[in-house]
């Protein structure tokens, strides 16, 4: 067995010319984990995953995907990571059926096809052509094609983008079975509750660099940041205040309005918060 | 039940061949062009050129040169790139799939789409205008040669040329004119020797010229030899100069082949 870490990253860095994508940048991904990286667009995201994934060569660092250095990508490697790319309708003229049946045969031992089709929910398509898929039933063919070679690892390149509320729920259904059945799965994306809904670690990338790794509920410190209490004065006024010990504070005003505290609130950091405070930063 | 990579290669061509067929405009454009081509020059011009030769005859056997380029160089010199920028080489490349089987896919498309078109013009020309098919075992076995060696030297050469395009939308723009001067300076649409000195030494340099002239020694009658450029078919000299692209072709392949663009890298 080996190694726990299924992904590992040491001072990566990689250049396009003088623009500097990504730098010094240190990653662990663990064996069974959702993993999500998380940040803006032109943070360096696609630049490490893309590396990871065997597509582009670093400039420094030092990476293991699954024991074995992503920029030396063998056939037996390649068998064991899955990759699900962001789509564009590249196979119009052919079928669901025919297209997961022909990327079976590429790996040494695939799932069954038909059964592949039938957990990303496509089976009544199998014999449609592609180019008549609606854009999640396109995405959920992405899927099929990026699992059914049976990864270890699979990655996902932002896959919920342009998705409808409804579509998205059943797409994070998907991936926790996925992951439920063993896959350890990385994604990008720059939706936060896509990230705190799916994964047990979020990392943020911001200027190319990795800003913080935390479970969703704990990036930024913010189970225990500063609550923020806010009530109206009598004066018709809105006051608020940044307080370690919110309780007391509350007891204080309920003493000093006798009772009830007109307009109260006590609210913590969201992730979007913090969030926006560390790619803020770090840019 | 790991599939041999030879059986993923027969698969390849025939998933390359089920989406050409079921692309309407890639049909039309690749067999129809050539046949329309046929029907309306060999209508207007029916000039004898030479004594038992007239201008169809002629023109004819330069179009099924152009139909093999057409197959061979333009469609994969404007199809490879579309591919590119689509991310269909980004996902086979994402696989284990040895990546000969994708170049194996495009041959077996190319060979198949190519028999197909020279059947189908062979078919029209000596049903409709009086083309004769070849007479004897040693003509069909120059046609075959010639046409096997002169589509491997456009497939090599438009593989290779995939390249030069920076995307897409710019490859047809590319592409295109270069595949019709070439028709224009290498004696499809006129008669070879009736073009300037210079242009036919240009020509020379390509192969359609040499795809032509050697069809034109398996359907024209023998006596024509006299009125090409040097008094003779110059069979041997088509083979070298054919396997000769072939080789600069897979050169060029091995060595340019950009399998994402130039930005990710």
């Amino acid at each position: 067995m080996g190694n726990d870490l299924a992904v590992s990253v040491k001072g990566l860095r990689k250049a396009y010319g003088r623009t500097v994508a990504v730098e010094s940048l240190d990653l662990d991904v663990r064996r069974g984990e959702v993993f999500a990286l998380l940040g803006p667009n032109g943070a360096g995201k696609t630049t490490t995953v893309e590396i990871l994934e065997g597509y582009r060569k670093r400039d420094g660092g030092e990476v293991t995907v699954l024991d074995h250095d992503p920029a030396q990508p063998t056939a037996e490697w390649r068998a064991r990571v899955g990759i699900v790319l962001q789509g564009t309708g590249e196979f119009e003229e052919l079928t669901v059926g025919e297209l997961v049946h022909h990327f079976a045969a590429f790996y040494p031992k695939p799932d069954d096809p038909d059964e592949v089709i039938a957990r990303v929910g496509l089976s009544d398509k199998a014999k449609a052509r592609t180019v008549g898929l609606s854009g999640g039933q396109k995405r959920r063919l992405d899927v099929a094609l990026g699992i059914v070679g049976h990864p270890e690892l699979l990655f996902l390149d932002e896959p919920t983008t342009g998705f409808d509320p409804e579509a998205r729920r059943e797409f994070w259904q998907l991936i926790r079975e996925l992951n439920a059945a063993g896959t350890t799965i990385m994604l990008t994306t720059h939706y936060l509750d896509e990230a705190e809904a799916l994964a047990q670690r979020v990392g943020v990338i911001a200027g190319g660099r990795l800003v913080e790794v935390a479970e969703p509920s704990r990036l930024g410190n913010r189970q225990s940041a500063p609550a923020t209490v806010s009530w109206r004065t009598p004066d018709g006024s809105v006051e608020s205040t940044a307080s370690d010990t919110p309780t007391a504070l509350v007891t204080e005003l309920a003493a000093r309005f006798g009772g009830e505290v007109p307009g109260l609130t006590v609210t913590r950091p969201t992730l979007e918060d913090v969030y926006l405070r560390m790619i803020g930063a770090g840019s | 039940m790991t599939t041999s990579s030879v059986e993923l290669a027969r698969r390849q061509g025939v998933l390359e061949l089920r989406q050409f067929t079921r692309s309407r405009e890639a049909v039309v454009f690749t067999m129809a062009f050539p046949v329309i081509m046929i029907l309306i020059f060999a209508s207007i011009f029916d000039d004898e050129i030479a004594p038992g030769v007239n201008y169809t005859q002629y023109f004819i056997t330069g179009m099924i040169a152009t139909g093999l380029m057409t197959v061979g160089f333009q469609s994969l010199a404007i199809q490879i790139p579309i591919e590119r920028d689509k991310g269909v080489l980004k996902r086979f490349r994402g696989t284990p799939m040895p990546k000969w089987v994708y170049f194996a896919g495009k041959v077996l498309m190319v060979a198949g789409i190519g028999v197909a078109e020279v059947v189908l013009l062979l078919a029209i020309s000596i049903g409709f205008f009086d083309l004769e098919a070849p007479a004897s075992m040693g003509k069909w076995l120059t046609f075959a040669w010639v046409s096997i060696l002169g589509l491997s030297a456009c497939t090599l050469c438009g593989i290779a040329f995939s390249s030069v395009p920076r995307n897409a939308r710019g490859a047809t723009a590319v592409v295109t004119p270069v595949a019709l001067v070439l028709q224009f300076i290498s004696g499809v649409f006129f008669v070879f020797t009736d073009l300037p000195t210079w242009m036919q030494q240009v020509a020379a340099i390509f192969p359609l010229k040499w795809m032509c002239q050697g069809l034109r020694s398996v359907f024209l009658p023998d006596s024509f030899a006299a009125a090409e450029p040097a008094g003779s078919w110059e069979l041997g000299k088509v083979a070298l100069i054919l396997t000769a692209w072939c080789v600069v072709g897979l050169v060029l392949c091995v060595r340019t082949f950009r399998w994402s663009d130039k930005y990710s890298r």
